[in-house]
């Protein structure tokens, strides 16, 4: 059925894939940490570029060399990233990595350190980055329907006004931009506890809210039972929750899913940092509450746009993704206006509607989309961080 | 709403309410609003609560369970009177 928003567009880079991205970023992608010396040094010498810095990649195994992957080919792949150069201290996973990203079509040179040492690499890399920024800084930007957006959500230094104000207000955005056809990534499996049987039923299908369940449980046993040594009050709900009034998980739980709105149903699970593969709709994503793994995550399963409720004003941003912050805090308004592209604090003084909120948020998608920097983007956020599963080997 | 609400309930059988004015003292006549229909009473302050924070909507005994959202949403661990300040001093999860 058409809605007000069925003949939304945006201006947007369409990949050779097909996708859709909003950004053009050509990045410099290390595959271990070792190798993050000389991406910097290659982004350094070739403005325009990006490098990605990060803790891992060595002697990772099994799932979690798995996730290593998935996170590094996902990031490459994603349709914000125009052309990516890969350095690696081997050629091996290097080469691994650099195939997964072709498979999209883009730009992608890979490049290995042994047997030539910093300077030769970082000097052959540097060639081919600036290829890359010749070559995608004339692609344009063309109009698209929103509908081809892939959204993603996840709040951060909640309190309880993210349950009354922001979250609702990324909720009210879903139930109006889902039915269009956009794509949309919620998660964080830890923060559904005491909503679970809410969420359990959000589901499309039985099946599929059997299987989050089991996902869900999963995580309470394997990982929370097994290593917890106290009710984990003040990790989960964090310091800053419970600074801003959040008392137990249960409450925050409840804030966090009404980031889904009121009719919103989620078509299937996503392992972390996993590619959705059942067509547009909602996705619930298997990942950490912690603000930048979880961005991290959904930005490599193909997120081109975040949405970010706040209430005590968490910063961070992502280095390929927008992440567009809102906050019903009025305190957090005051104090770090800086960090704040969506006010809904109008929520709380009961001046401004949930209708009203998501629509101002639909409009902040749309500009950031266009081109428009985000808070985050603005002040330097880049926040890139892996997801381990365990100990390397 | 010509008065701006002081507290905000998130449904009619929640037994907490968000306080939502920074500053709020002890004895104010505070205007606490449902957010599910919008409808409003009145409640005194029985303690300076920042913003964000919970206030008891009636007397809990230790045992209770804190409602909101019209669910659960832990257990109280002190007798608190209506008016006063909930939070982890007196309200804990029950899940972990």
């Amino acid at each position: 059925m058409a809605s007000k928003y069925s003949n939304m567009t945006v201006k947007a880079y369409r990949r050779e894939n097909g996708r859709v991205g909003v950004r053009n970023h050509v990045i410099i992608l290390p595959v271990d940490d070792i190798s993050n010396a000389a991406c910097e040094a290659v982004a350094n010498n070739v403005k325009g570029t990006l490098a990605l810095p990060h803790a891992y990649g060595r002697l990772q195994f099994g799932e979690d060399l798995d996730l290593h992957f998935r996170t590094m080919i996902g990031t490459g792949a994603n349709p914000n990233v125009a052309a990516v150069v890969v350095i690696g201290i081997e050629p091996g996973w290097t080469k691994r990595i650099a195939d997964g990203i072709r498979e999209t079509g883009k730009p992608v040179a890979e490049f290995s350190i042994e047997q030539k040492g910093d300077f030769e690499t970082i000097r052959a890399a540097s060639w081919a980055a600036k290829e890359f920024v010749h070559k995608t800084t004339e692609y344009q930007r063309e109009e698209v329907s929103i509908s081809e957006l892939w959204v993603s959500t996840k709040c951060g230094e909640s309190d309880t006004t993210t349950g009354l104000g922001s979250c609702p207000t990324v909720g009210n955005m879903y139930d109006k931009l889902l039915p269009e056809g956009i794509t949309g990534f919620f998660g964080e499996t830890s923060e559904i506890t005491g909503a679970e049987h809410i969420c359990k039923t959000r589901a499309i299908t039985e099946e599929v809210g059997e299987r989050w369940y089991k996902m869900w449980k999963a995580y309470q046993d394997d990982v929370i039972f097994a290593h917890q040594t106290d009710d984990l009050s003040d990790s989960q709900p964090t310091k800053g929750n419970i600074e801003g009034g959040l008392t137990t998980i249960e409450e925050k739980a409840l804030g966090n899913l009404e980031k889904i709105g009121r009719t919103s149903q989620y078509i299937d699970i996503l392992g972390p940092a996993e590619r959705p593969n059942s067509g547009p709709g909602l996705y619930f994503m298997d990942s950490s509450s912690a603000a930048a793994e979880c961005v991290t995550l959904m930005a490599a399963g193909g997120a081109v746009i975040h949405t970010f409720p706040t209430g005590q004003g968490n910063v961070v941003g992502n280095p390929i993704v927008p992440v567009i912050k809102i906050t019903a805090n009025p305190r957090t308004v005051r104090t770090m206006g800086e960090h704040v592209d969506v006010d809904v604090s109008g929520i709380l003084r009961r001046e401004m509607t949930i209708d009203e909120a998501g629509d101002a948020l639909i409009d902040s998608i749309c500009r950031t989309a266009n081109g428009r920097f985000t808070a985050a983007e603005a002040l330097g956020h880049r926040e890139f961080s892996m997801t381990k599963l365990y100990r390397s080997a | 709403m010509a008065e701006i609400p002081h507290l905000l309930v998130h449904a009619h059988d929640d037994n907490v309410g968000v306080v939502v004015v920074e500053g709020l003292t002890a004895g104010t006549d505070m205007l606490c609003c449902v957010t599910h229909d919008n409808s409003t009473f009145r409640l005194k302050a029985e303690a300076d609560v920042p913003i964000g924070h919970k206030i008891a909507l009636k007397d809990f005994k230790a045992g209770d369970t804190a409602m909101k959202y019209g669910e659960d949403i832990g257990k109280i661990v002190a007798d608190i009177p209506k008016g006063h300040h909930v939070h982890t001093h007196n309200c804990k999860t029950k899940r972990w």
